[in-house]
């Protein structure tokens, strides 16, 4: 005898469960004093340092959406912005490799929720530490008197959403094919590294077709961490970047969609290994 | 199916040959079961005799190969989310948050299964005192000895008011006294809400009371009945001896100290 189906999810238990996952998130962040430290030192050194070797690398060229000749400690906010949401969005990941060596993931994939569902609460709460150590560093370029319109600040929320919802989503669907912690850091030296690098964050991407490097200057545009930065860059002037919104949604969706692939135990990656989840 | 003395209206779980293989293993080879209302039914079986497997495909976590399982008549395939509501599980291994209080770590739950905030400090205080843990709520889970963070799973376990509970190998590094404790609250749960409980173990003294013992062996089930009834068609006597005819493995009686 097969019960019919009874019992549907009310938006009051979805809000719940995404405001449990989401106040976890924040409430162990708050106890990982380290944890913001690191997340602003390491785009600080590259705005204080790296950036003051390069000073006047530019010439005169003046690109959009920049008005004006712009410093290179201007230029590469966006691109540290694009980091503080790329490394935050991999911690989410890696927090879930431990959360299912731990156990606590069974805890999530057994509650009465969709599992789809379940993983897009995950992953807001990953993208809402994202946002607040994005802003965390715009409060530090004040500091360090780097130029950022103020009213950059609310157009760039939504580009910083985003941003973090593609990397954190990328993360997510890494989380399914890393299966334990140890595999963590080498898949990461070929994530995170060849991402920021092979992108518009450090020089803009003419600089690579200039100097004739026309591979790097090819797979840097098809980077979707390219597009994450430069529609942060362009938010940041009050401009649109078309391409670049569309090149991020489509990559959100699809790295989301095929993470709840890989978390269906019907169908993916978790369920055809022995011991995951 | 007298035998196994299960109305069949008050089934709380009821699992219809189900298989499942790891590549060429076979981990469970046609496995049909059922837990009725009230019953404590003690799943016996050694390491890798496919008990953890088991579970992991009663709580949805994996699925079967075929067969079917129904927890209060939800398939938990086609209809997971009505088949979880119903069901309390304690892991084997630990799943609470050791750096967060005893009081977040169960409102987590709460919020997972769609508790009212004020219907969730009800409960969580009405479970934590029923186990005389309501002055630790405030505490770290880091804080609480081993048998303690086992009580708070349990109690976890049945936030959201269960009709059915898994126990997996729940007792798994716990000392004697915190052990029988354990077992015996899980006992009077049975009798006092009703609940059916499934607890699963390698070990014959947590099995001797239960009102029905399913012996699990290398992914078959073996026999299954009360006690007693294992006992007099093996010839044995007793649980244990009975327990090593059908399965060549001896039994450990108790958890190693």
């Amino acid at each position: 005898m097969v019960a019919r189906r009874e019992r549907i999810v009310t938006p009051m238990h979805a809000l719940q469960a995404l405001q449990a996952l989401g106040s976890r998130e924040v409430i162990k962040f708050v106890h990982q004093k380290g944890r913001l430290f690191s997340a602003l030192v390491r785009p600080a050194l590259w705005l204080i340092v790296f950036a003051a070797g390069f000073q006047n690398v530019f010439g005169v060229a003046v690109i959009p959406p920049y008005e004006t000749y712009i410093e290179y400690q201007v230029y590469i906010v966006p691109g540290l912005l694009g980091m503080v949401l790329l490394f935050n969005g991999m911690q989410s990941s890696l927090a879930m490799v431990y959360d299912r060596e731990m156990g606590l993931m069974r805890l999530l994939l057994t509650a009465p929720l969709p599992r789809w569902y379940l993983l897009l609460c995950k992953l807001l709460a990953g993208t809402l530490l994202s946002v607040l150590q994005a802003y965390a560093f715009l409060l530090l370029c004040i500091v360090f008197q780097v130029d950022v319109p103020l009213i950059g600040w609310l157009y760039a929320l939504p580009t910083l959403i985003l941003g973090g919802m593609m990397l954190g989503s990328l993360g997510l669907l890494l989380s399914v094919h890393i299966k334990q912690l140890e595999n963590f850091a080498g898949t990461m030296n070929f994530v995170i590294f060849p991402m920021f690098f092979i992108s518009s964050a450090l020089y803009p991407l003419w600089k690579l077709q200039e100097s004739g490097a026309e591979i790097v200057y090819a797979l840097a545009r098809f980077n979707p961490f390219t597009h994450a930065i430069e529609l942060i860059r362009f938010a940041l002037y009050g401009k649109f970047n078309g391409v670049s919104l569309a090149v991020v949604i489509g990559c959100t969706v699809l790295f989301f969609v095929l993470a709840v692939y890989g978390y269906d135990p019907q169908k993916g990656m978790v369920g055809r290994v022995q011991k995951p989840v | 199916m007298n035998d196994t003395g299960v109305a069949q209206a008050a089934k709380v779980l009821d699992v219809e040959s189900v298989s499942k293989s790891y590549g060429p293993r076979k981990a469970l080879d046609n496995v049909t079961m059922e837990v009725g209302t009230g019953e404590f039914v003690a799943l016996l079986g050694p390491n890798g005799a496919g008990k953890t497997t088991l579970f992991q495909l009663l709580s949805g976590l994996f699925v079967s190969d075929s067969g079917e399982i129904l927890i209060r008549g939800h398939d938990i395939r086609r209809d997971p989310i009505a088949a979880l509501a119903g069901m309390g599980v304690v892991f084997q291994q630990p799943t609470l948050d050791l750096d967060l209080t005893v009081q977040s770590n169960l409102l987590f739950h709460c919020r997972l299964h769609g508790l009212r905030s004020k219907r969730a400090h009800a409960r969580i205080a009405e479970e934590l005192q029923r186990l005389g843990l309501e002055d630790r709520a405030r505490e770290p889970v880091r804080a609480l000895s081993g048998g303690n963070r086992r009580k708070i799973e349990l109690a976890r376990a049945l936030l959201h008011d269960p009709h059915v509970l898994l126990m997996d190998e729940a007792t798994v590094g716990l000392d004697p006294a915190s052990r029988t404790s354990l077992l015996r609250y899980v006992h009077e749960l049975c009798i006092t809400r009703g609940m059916g409980v499934l607890w699963a173990t390698h070990l014959v003294d947590e099995a001797e009371q239960a009102s029905r013992v399913l012996v699990l062996h290398e992914g078959r089930l073996l026999a299954s009945g009360p006690p007693a009834h294992l006992v007099g068609v093996a010839g044995a006597g007793s649980l244990s001896e009975a327990f090593l005819s059908m399965t060549g493995v001896n039994p450990e009686k108790t958890a190693e100290s």
